[in-house]
């Protein structure tokens, strides 16, 4: 046994895990099914599958990062064209680990959440339904193959589609799937045109073989990003999300939020790799498209009552600012400047994970409150933190996550960002301009953030309940709060331990900003003093614990109401409201988001009643995307007269079709 | 000596932002005419060759002008036409400074391309003089009232004329006297004008202005 | 280099609360009273941490940790900020960004305790608040960038390592100073953004959020806005300030212009009037233009 030998041994020993993940997920979900009368071994055997495969594809993704060498399989399929190969570089591998992970948690979470659903639901169909879906998108992160790429990306929009409209009594949960799965089309047809066009310039349809340069590239990187976009979430494609994401169950929102829509940003980075260097523009449509993403998403975000609209914006805000890294690491390939392009991609990659982490954080804890209290609406909540307080304790360092508040996790990521940001500040005046761009856009995203989630969570978990059903909210089961605060753990590590998170991910970014890894690891060196701060606050906090109990110690303490300014009889009703916290922002910006009002304010001396509801329709749907629909509706109703409904003029079209045929052919 | 012009053109500019922001007519008064004072002193700053008895006695002129006779008159009209003193207008304030700002960016691309046939005395004097002349055009768009509008009249004339000082320092004579002359006839005309507008028709908004009083819709069918 | 580091810092921390006394006493002068002591903070810091506290029934932990995490944070913000030409005891590429974050911390745990009591007021102050920081965060770190750019370093130290005489980056720094005293005028609630002697409820911006707050807590609340008052302070004037060649004329030269800052302060609040809620984002905007503006003039 020699050298050799153990190098080629080692890497097929990540594939075999990829290979166990698979069947793992995929007998797992046969057997769910099987079993779907027996409710509650349908949904054990469901998340115990889930579980293993997640761990068996976490091993794959650790495996894929490390390794040398890209881990490669092959088998023959019947498809013509096709053939069931798979790649893991390292690339792949950030986004196995991200995607394995949080499905595996999911699982587990799902297993407690839908143990009220046992009995009156098809649970095997759902479980069958979970794993299929895990197990094609990690075939479509490791596929080598443009048809089973397809394929398995047809296949994630069908089950999850499926699992959208799970709930289909609903009639909005309907419509919901339906914007979904159009959306979805739209975007594999410009993926289709996009594997044509590279098939046919470089011949085959090997994924680590295509290639195309000069003209052709920035049509293929166009369509991509037009392709891949409507997946993952990009400003005017992402009309499917804020329905999408509610409509389905809290595991699966998890899922879809978290990994599925980051397949999105890994077809573009597949598709960057094949296109060698690029130009500059490519770079400014990724820093547009993800200034308007992210600014945007943020703001319609701060504008919504429902709990999972609003974490289903902030996704579209997310993707805003990975585009926004993978901008500034295309534009330094472009300009040459290997350290704008390392950090960059640093940033972008180490967002993927964060946002995995914290938005599955957040989709669980909304998933708990909303089976706690039956309701998701943040004005019907309130002061859940003192009888949820294992949930309330996970949601709150997930919002401070997702608002980059350091030391947690999201902090990390866009300082890399920032970090690029400043090299290119430094240099030529159109790197500036970017460079301002994204700097402006990360400096509004973040106040807004903060803004939207200290509203998120101090109008749900804080104060007093606003409606009898939070008040009677209890704590959920130990299956689901393990998942969370296994994830909040991994939100504190990461933003402890910045650097080393960093180094682990540098062969996936080598590889997608096309430089060295010595670039990274220069460029990032401030981060170890972003560990040490980190450090440092949680030092300071337990010092300053520690001084407030000292000073407190032996005097006295009372309890009171809160202070009411000498108003007799408060009410929990006249506490501060959702709409009211976001009002002076979202007035800022009315041009933009245009929210409706529909009011009946209080009148005379004693009123009786008032009401006030605020609506804001998602801009692009309303301005853009329905009056276009509008008129080719009203285009494609004219065609409508060819269908009458008699049989013989539809006989006389078959003759007349043919007739001609017959006769074009033989002149 | 560059230093100084440097601060005088950072003067204009914060003019300029200072008048995209407020909200009151006095207030815009008294700021462009101190940025007509801060742009009359500037062929003074050129250079030794510069400070003629003539280039002297016309930039005493030119300060009189635009730091006293025009701020003069128009608080003059505003008097006398009864104008309630808010600046009324259809781009909100914020969004004012930063089209404001959009229009410095694109002065200094500009100005990065334009062929002259002598550089600038400073780098700063094109890319603020064009966006001093932009933003009399946008006051002139975007607000209601016609004292603002002469206003951005009076911006414009400044933009022009630094940039016939930045561009064409041999000749500051010939530019600086059509242009003057220009402008006094502009705020001449507009002060009587606004007189006259706000005799007949008892206030001074132009939205009000575009229709024709005795127009009627059928009145002219052909038979 | 570490030990004036240290010694700065310490400095901060002991001699923060005497700014506030030097603005009151100006405002005094100025309104003709005799007005309180110069060292009122310090005795209302003692008088309070003697106290006991009364919490609301409606609170939970939340409500005792938002002072905890507020000085915390604070303090740690102070350590990154240059004091008395010496760079802070952290330094490196990017620390503003920290700064600015760590700052928003602050702000997050403490809207966050104002939420937790259920009382409107507090929560209308508490959204205030957020528009505010989230029109001030832009104007700080596009002003900073601003001077990144004109210095080429991009930490804080290096940059007012870096600052000219007036004329060539001088000019950058004078715009950009003016934006961060907007965004100190902001960020420590004061006249023109907030009046910190309303006694009204439905007015205030910082004041109602810790309405509910006594004894320590509320000693660590006012001890946190003092600081915070002199990092921006301080800041302000380590741009402003050329580096001086003599080692001791450095910290000299910055007490005494954070002395000059704190009386101006002073005079701005008895000579304006409190702008209107609405037009606080337009004055927050030209804070931001003017960042912006330091940054084109760059662009030759």
């Amino acid at each position: 046994m020699n050298l050799s030998d153990s190098a080629a041994a080692q890497p097929q020993i990540g594939m075999m895990f990829l290979l166990f993940t698979l069947s793992v997920l995929l007998t797992g979900g046969l057997f769910a099914l099987a079993t779907g009368r027996a409710a509650r071994i349908s949904s054990a055997i469901g998340a115990i599958t889930s579980a293993l495969g997640g761990m068996l594809g976490c091993c794959a993704g650790v495996q894929a990062l490390c390794a040398s060498a890209p881990l490669r399989f092959d088998a023959a399929w019947h498809v013509p064209f096709g053939s069931f190969s798979l790649l893991c570089d390292p690339l792949a591998g950030v986004f196995l680990l991200a995607a394995s992970a949080l499905t595996a948690l999911a699982g587990v979470y799902g297993h407690g959440y839908f143990a009220s659903w046992r009995g009156k639901k098809p649970l095997g169909v759902l479980w069958c339904c979970f794993n299929l879906l895990t197990a094609s998108m990690l075939v479509v992160i490791t596929a080598r193959n443009a048809v089973l790429f397809l394929v398995a990306w047809e296949v994630m929009t069908l089950v999850s589609f499926a699992l959208v409209v799970f709930e289909h009594e609903d009639s909005s949960a309907r419509d919901a799937g339906l914007t979904y799965l159009i959306a979805a089309h739209v975007g594999t047809a410009c993926l289709l045109a996009m594997f044509i066009v590279l098939g046919q310039s470089s011949g085959s349809l090997d994924l680590a073989q295509m290639g195309v340069a000069g003209r052709l590239a920035g049509l293929v990187f166009v369509l991509a990003v037009a392709g891949f976009g409507t997946k993952a979430g990009f400003m005017p494609l992402h009309v499917w999300l804020p329905d999408a994401h509610p409509a389905a169950s809290s595991p699966v929102s998890a899922v879809m939020s978290g990994v599925m829509i980051k397949t999105g940003i890994y077809g573009i980075l597949r598709v960057l790799g094949m296109l060698g260097e690029p130009a500059p523009w490519w770079g400014w449509l990724l820093i547009g498209i993800g200034a308007v993403s992210g600014v945007l998403g943020v703001l319609f975000a701060l504008a919504q009552h429902d709990l999972k609209r609003l974490l289903a914006y902030h996704s579209v805000e997310n993707i805003g600012i990975i585009a926004l890294g993978m901008g500034l690491g295309v534009l330094g390939r472009a300009e040459g400047m290997p350290d704008l392009a390392a950090l960059g991609m640093a940033g972008a990659l180490l967002h993927v994970i964060n946002h995995a982490v914290f938005k599955g954080l957040l989709f669980l804890g909304v998933g708990a409150v909303a089976q706690a209290s039956g309701t998701r609406n943040i004005e019907r909540l309130g002061g859940l933190l003192p009888r949820m307080r294992g949930t309330a304790l996970c949601f709150l360092i997930g919002a401070a996550a997702i608002a980059g508040l350091p030391p947690l996790n999201g902090f990390v990521s866009e300082f890399l960002i920032f970090l690029g940001a400043f090299k290119g500040a430094g240099s030529t005046v159109q790197l500036m301009a970017a460079a301002l761009a994204v700097i402006v856009s990360l400096a509004l995203i973040g106040g807004l953030a903060s803004a939207c989630f200290a509203k998120a969570f101090g109008i749900v978990f804080l104060g007093a309940p606003r409606s009898a059903a939070a008040a009677g909210a209890r704590e959920c089961c130990a299956l689901m709060r393990a998942p969370m605060m296994v994830l909040a753990a991994v939100c504190v590590v990461i933003g402890a331990a910045a650097p080393w998170a960093v180094r682990a991910l540098s062969p996936a970014i080598a590889q997608a900003s096309g430089t060295a890894p010595e670039a990274l690891v220069i460029a990032a060196a401030p981060l170890y003093w972003i560990a040490l701060c980190a450090a440092a606050l949680i030092v300071l906090l337990l010092v300053v614990a520690l001084a407030r109990k000292l000073s407190r110690a032996g005097k006295p303490t009372g309890q009171q109401v809160t202070w009411d300014c000498g108003y007799a009889a408060p009410t929990a009703k006249m506490q501060c409201t959702a709409s009211s916290f976001a009002q002076p922002l979202l007035d800022l910006f009315y041009a933009v988001l245009r929210t409706r009002r529909d009011e009946d304010l209080p009148r005379g001396l004693f009123p009786v009643h008032a009401r006030l509801h605020t609506h804001t329709p998602d801009l692009v749907r309303v301005r853009l995307l329905t009056p276009v629909v509008r008129r080719a509706y009203a285009l494609m109703r004219r065609l409508r007269v060819v269908q009458h409904g008699r049989l013989q003029l539809y006989i006389l079209y078959i003759v007349v079709t043919v007739v001609a045929l017959l006769l074009w052919k033989l002149r | 000596m560059t230093a100084w012009i440097d601060i005088i053109m950072v003067t204009l500019m914060l003019a300029n932002l200072l008048v995209l922001g407020s909200s009151r007519l006095s207030a815009c008064t008294r700021i462009v005419a101190v940025q007509g004072v801060a742009a009359g002193v500037l062929p003074l700053l050129l250079g030794p060759q510069h400070r003629t008895m003539g280039a002297a006695v016309l930039v005493a002129i030119t300060i009189l002008l635009r730091g006293l006779v025009f701020p003069v008159l128009v608080f003059r009209a505003l008097r006398v036409a009864r104008v309630r003193r808010e600046v009324e207008m259809y781009v909100s304030q914020p969004l004012s400074i930063l089209l404001g700002i959009g229009l410095l960016a694109c002065s200094c691309w500009v100005s990065s391309r334009l062929p002259l046939p002598s550089p600038a005395p400073s780098p700063l004097m094109l890319p603020v003089a064009l966006c001093t002349a932009l933003t009399g055009l946008l006051v002139i768009v975007s607000r209601v009232k016609a004292v603002s509008q002469v206003l951005g009249y009076l911006m414009l004339e400044i933009g022009i004329a630094v940039f016939g000082t930045a561009a064409l320092p041999e000749q500051p004579l010939l530019v600086e006297l059509g242009v003057l002359l220009d402008a006094f006839v502009a705020v001449f005309v507009m002060g009587i004008m606004i007189f006259h507008i706000s005799r007949e028709f008892d206030h001074i908004d132009t939205d009000d202005l575009d229709e024709l009083a005795d127009w009627t819709p059928d009145a002219e069918q052909p038979k | 280099m570490i030990l004036q580091s240290l010694l700065g810092f310490v400095a901060a921390l002991l001699l923060a609360p005497l700014l506030a006394g030097v603005t009151n006493r100006v405002k005094a002068v100025i309104a003709g009273r005799c007005g309180q002591p110069v060292l009122q903070l310090y005795l209302d810091l003692l008088k309070l941490m003697r106290k006991g506290s009364v919490f609301s029934s409606t609170t939970t932990w939340l409500f005792r940790a938002g002072p905890v995490v507020g000085l915390a944070s604070v303090v740690l913000a102070m350590t990154i900020v240059p004091c008395a030409g010496s760079p802070g005891l952290v330094s490196f590429t990017g620390d503003f960004i920290l700064l600015a974050y760590v700052l928003g911390l602050a702000r997050f745990f403490t809207v966050l305790a104002a939420l937790d009591t259920g009382s409107s007021f507090e929560g209308m102050g508490a959204s205030r608040e957020m528009l505010y920081g989230m029109l001030a965060e832009p104007a700080l770190v596009i002003g900073l960038v601003a001077l990144g750019r004109a210095t080429h370093e991009w930490s804080l130290a290096g940059m007012c390592r870096g600052i000219g005489p007036l004329g060539t980056t001088g000019s950058v720094s004078a715009l950009a100073a003016a934006a961060l005293a907007l965004v100190l005028l902001a960020e420590t609630c004061r006249v023109p953004f907030d009046d910190p002697n309303t006694h009204l409820e439905l007015t205030m911006i910082h004041e109602v959020m810790v309405l509910d707050h006594s004894g320590p807590d509320f000693a660590f609340i006012q001890y946190t806005a003092a600081l915070k008052f002199w990092l921006f302070g301080a800041l302000m004037a380590a741009v402003l300030l050329p580096p001086a060649g003599n080692p001791w004329l450095a910290p000299a030269a910055t007490c005494a212009a954070l002395l000059v800052i704190a009386a101006l302060v002073g005079i701005v609040e008895s000579v304006m009037a409190r702008v209107r809620l609405t037009k606080v984002p337009q004055l927050l905007v030209g804070a931001a233009a003017l960042a912006l503006f330091a940054l084109m003039i760059q662009l030759r």
